[in-house]
């Protein structure tokens, strides 16, 4: 791989907190590698800024190998930047050419609302959870391991669905701000498996109630979630969720 | 001084014993009866979930924006259960012994045998809470192998076990969120520990969004903060990842173990410049598959693919013939940093070796012709083939590796090297997993206790489970049943007030210090001494240089820091420096302590105690003791020494060959 330097123009959305308006800045980073992470290159940004005596860009960020689900940036109007299947932490700067303007946004929902600069607040999805996301067995209830063979394609699917890293980018790119992909992700990997089968009703009824008051918008198919998932969560999980609320509803009692 | 309390009686007998005989707290006290939890990873968010099914009051703090996101959920390889699913001789009393001689014999055995006994009821407990581990096609659980073991007892979800066992812990946790047993606090920074008569009974906490500073009380407190390998700057942990919370307790008298006990993954993606802000793993499971090598020739500048089978040096299977690939890591690390410094590294900074997957590829593409019965396969379809099957079990794995060199592992070699992953030490506990400190426990890889000088791959999610599931639900009722008549102590008491006063002196010192050089410039320095003189290989004199220079470097940071922003607001820069603060402290204990452990063993590898193969050289005449370190002042600790005693496995040479 050959690696290259390049000389960038960033156009970063800046919002002191909440209750402030925030705005657009445009800042200069120069000779940036190729082989950096687009992190990396906004750990440069912030170096400089210190230096300068200006505010550094807050944004989430932990793992920074793609799995912690923390960092969000809406790059060039698109969750996690133009890599497919990808998180802001794993994209690296090869993507990007010598004199490129790249535009950096938070997640923008109602339900997520802006902490400051690029950092938002996701503590809805912690909220959904909470509604039924989980297995109610206490510690020590259990029976074998092996006590209850499960299908290995269903098994797979499960965690096909439980791959999910809660970053929120399916609610960043949804045009309605719906959290339909996150929401069926966790209703199918447990409605897949026999040991979430107590609770499958109750569970999905009550996490889509959740979902609603904590004021995500409707789902209308337009797939632009599945589309941007950096872990390709199947838009199919939506309609085993719509599948799941309506048999709960029709045997409601 | 040290009192490990380990019960009597025969090993096998010991824990069952003390769950027979431990002291109970009734439901109506427990509810009475509050715990504060640090950290929300395996060991904080297992453990809050127990203790909140149990009834008592919990409050867990993270410093991430969910618990969901702990640094627990990068894991990938696995966890390791004796469950003997495979009937290839496994048992409770192999992975005991596995982890000891792992461990090379630097920890506790009647620790290490619990911890073999509960592994079992680990996997038991995720598979009901909804872990989708990989299933072979008769619905069963499947295991794998991973390195310093003959058997296969790693059960594993993909590249991705820590993210699924994580995800089931953190469900168990929200459920006792939604039923008010636990009180959750996300972006809250522990600044603090609160002791009133001697015992923990309270934190300050920062609230990271406000920048307020809060007391909280806790009849105990059970720190579950995780490792330090980010005292290297470069590691495999996440960014956030640090001491604070252990080096607080440290300073308010809990004894730190093994400090310099530090372990070195063998198979990370190796450093591409000086922009570097961490390392990535490459998971333990792919030795499994893949073979290491490298050229037969120095310098040789040749491309991989064009380097023929003779002239390729596959050197872990020529000097471990028995465990081949699978040596335990810090065997592996030692061995790719000897190839390099011989010459025989590849890559632009020659600072690599080759994880190839060449010919596994085409053994499970063949495997895969006879399952479909294509006996006349071509080679082109058998690789085709036999790439599927490496990505359903690794895909994630390779991914990433693309995504970070832009090079494609299905077809060229990866380039790997050791990197800084994992911490054996940690805060000194008892069997009861208490520090020396009353009511302040320490859980998971924040303390030093189960994995000794070496940790065996799939062990730690293992021990975080362990801990929080299993063990403290009941050693911790043996301590709270005498605190059912203290009542909860109002935060107005003048410890809270002397603690939270300490802390916010601490943070407007830092802040006021308005001098021209960044947290993570310094970070960086720190980083590099570390690596240098207390990585991979240590020696007396540049452990005491590295000491000089650390205490130079601390000098400076509290002279010649830059922290922009304000207290009271969101400002990570802030947070980064107190963290970075108590890493520069912290590596000067490690320093101190891998200075006093004149011999090698495990991770730790002083150049002056190797045989004449180049092997770590054990002196378990003098070092077979845990160094635990009290704090007594600036640059001043003293040494307490528990004595290890093996009563059932005889210490011997480590034998992988």
């Amino acid at each position: 791989m050959e690696h290259y330097h390049m000389n960038l123009n960033l156009k970063v959305w800046r919002q002191k907190n909440n209750q402030s308006k925030g705005e657009f800045k445009l800042y200069r980073v120069e000779n940036i590698s190729s082989e950096m992470s687009f992190l990396e290159m906004f750990d440069v940004l912030n170096e400089q800024l210190i230096r300068d005596g200006e505010d550094p860009v807050t944004f989430d960020h932990d793992c920074r190998e793609g799995i912690c689900g923390a960092c969000s940036m809406y790059i060039n109007g698109k969750p996690h930047g133009p890599w497919q299947a990808n998180t802001t932490c794993q994209l690296h700067m090869r993507a990007f050419k010598d004199g490129d303007t790249i535009v950096v946004e938070p997640w923008r929902a109602n339900a997520f609302p802006v902490i400051k600069d690029l950092m938002v607040d996701r503590s809805a999805f912690d909220r959904i959870i909470q509604a039924g996301g989980y297995i109610s067995v206490n510690t020590g209830n259990a029976v074998d391991g092996n006590a209850l063979p499960i299908e290995k394609d269903k098994a797979d699917s499960s965690f096909a669905a439980a791959m999910c890293i809660g970053c929120g980018a399916c609610v960043a790119a949804c045009k309605n701000s719906s959290a339909m992909l996150f929401l069926s992700a966790k209703v199918s990997h447990l409605a897949l498996l026999p040991q979430g089968a107590p609770e499958r009703k109750s569970r999905v009824m009550n996490m889509v109630a959740q979902m609603d008051k904590e004021g995500f918008g409707a789902c209308t198919n337009t797939g632009a979630c599945e589309a941007t998932c950096p872990k390709e969560i199947s838009i199919s999980n939506i309609a085993r969720l719509n599948q799941e609320y309506l048999m709960a509803s029709l045997t409601a009692e | 001084m040290l009192n490990a309390k380990i019960p009597a009686g025969p090993l096998e007998s010991k824990w069952t014993d003390y769950k027979g005989h431990c002291k109970l707290v009734n439901p109506a006290n427990k509810r009475k009866l509050e715990v504060i939890i640090v950290g929300t990873g395996l060991a904080g968010a297992s453990a809050a979930a127990s203790l909140g099914e149990l009834g008592y009051k919990v409050k867990a703090f993270c410093f991430q924006d969910s618990p969901r996101r702990a640094h627990s959920i990068a894991a990938q390889g696995g966890i390791n259960a004796a469950k003997n699913y495979q009937n290839d001789g496994d048992s409770v009393f192999r992975l005991f012994y596995d982890t000891i001689k792992g461990g090379d014999y630097r920890a506790r055995e009647a620790n290490v045998h619990r911890l073999a006994e509960v592994s079992a009821n680990i996997i038991d407990q995720c598979v009901a809470q909804g872990v989708p581990f990989a299933r072979e096609y008769g619905g069963l659980l499947s295991n794998r192998s991973f390195g310093g073991t003959q058997v296969q007892r790693t059960f594993y979800a993909a590249g991705q076990t820590g993210q699924q066992l994580l995800i089931g812990a953190y469900q168990a946790l929200e459920r006792q969120v939604a039923l008010g047993n636990v009180k959750m606090y996300s972006r809250h920074e522990m600044l603090e520990i609160v002791k009133i008569d001697g015992k923990a009974r309270g934190i300050i906490a920062r609230d990271l969004v406000s920048g307020k500073l809060e007391r909280h009380f806790g009849h105990a407190v059970l720190l579950c903060s995780g490792g330090y390998g980010n005292v290297f700057y470069l590691s495999t942990n996440a960014m956030g990842s640090n001491v604070t919370a252990a080096w607080k307790a440290h300073k308010q008298g809990a004894l730190f173990g093994n400090p310099c006990f530090t372990q070195i993954h063998p198979t990370c993606i190796p450093v591409s410049g000086d922009h570097q802000s961490k390392l990535t793993l490459m998971s333990e499971s792919l030795r499994n598959d893949g073979r290491i090598w490298v050229p037969k020739k120095q310098n040789d500048t040749r491309k991989a693919t064009d380097i023929p089978e003779d002239e390729r040096d596959y050197y872990l299977e020529r000097r471990y013939p028995a465990f081949g690939n699978l040596v335990p890591r810090d065997v592996a690390s030692r061995a790719a940093k000897e190839r390099c410094d011989a010459g025989y590294g590849v890559g632009s900074s020659k600072q690599a070796v080759y994880l190839d997957y060449a010919s596994a590829i085409e053994r499970y593409g063949r495997t895969e012709a006879n399952k479909q019965g294509k006996s006349n396969a071509s080679m082109e379809e058998i690789i085709a083939m036999g790439k599927e099957v490496v990505k359903e079990k690794y895909g994630n794995l390779f991914d990433m590796y693309e995504k970070i060199t832009g090079e494609n592992p299905y077809e060229v070699p990866m380039r790997i090297y050791p990197a800084v992953h994992y911490t054996m030490g940690g805060l000194w506990v008892d069997y009861e997993l208490q520090t020396t400190v009353p009511g302040l426990y320490a859980l998971g890889e924040a303390n030093f206790s189960d994995h000794g000088a070496n940790r065996l791959g799939a062990s730690a999610l293992m021990q975080g489970l362990a801990d929080g599931y299993f063990v403290i639900p009941y050693t911790i009722g043996n301590y709270l049943a005498d605190e059912i008549y203290s009542n909860a102590i109002a935060t107005d008491h003048p410890a809270f007030a002397e603690a939270e006063k300490a802390v916010n002196d601490r943070i407007h010192q830092l802040m006021n210090i308005k001098g021209k050089q960044t947290v993570e410039s310094f970070h960086k320095r720190l980083g590099k001494i570390m690596w240098d003189k207390c990585g991979m290989a240590r020696n007396e004199q540049g452990l005491k240089q590295a000491i000089a220079e650390i205490q130079a470097l601390k000098k400076e940071f509290w002279s010649d820091v830059r922290i922009p922003g304000e207290i009271e607001q969101m400002n990570p820069e802030l947070d980064k420096a107190n963290r970075v603060a108590d890493f520069i402290e912290l590596g000067e204990l490690m320093c101190i302590d891998a200075l006093n452990r004149n011999e090698s063993c495990g991770g730790h590898f002083r150049e002056e105690s190797q045989t004449e193969e180049g092997e770590a050289l054990r002196d378990d005449a003098n070092f077979m003791y845990v160094a635990a370190w009290e704090f007594k002042g600036e640059h001043q600790w003293e040494l307490h020494k528990e004595t290890l005693n093996y009563d059932v496995i005889k210490p011997s040479q480590r034998n992988y060959k």
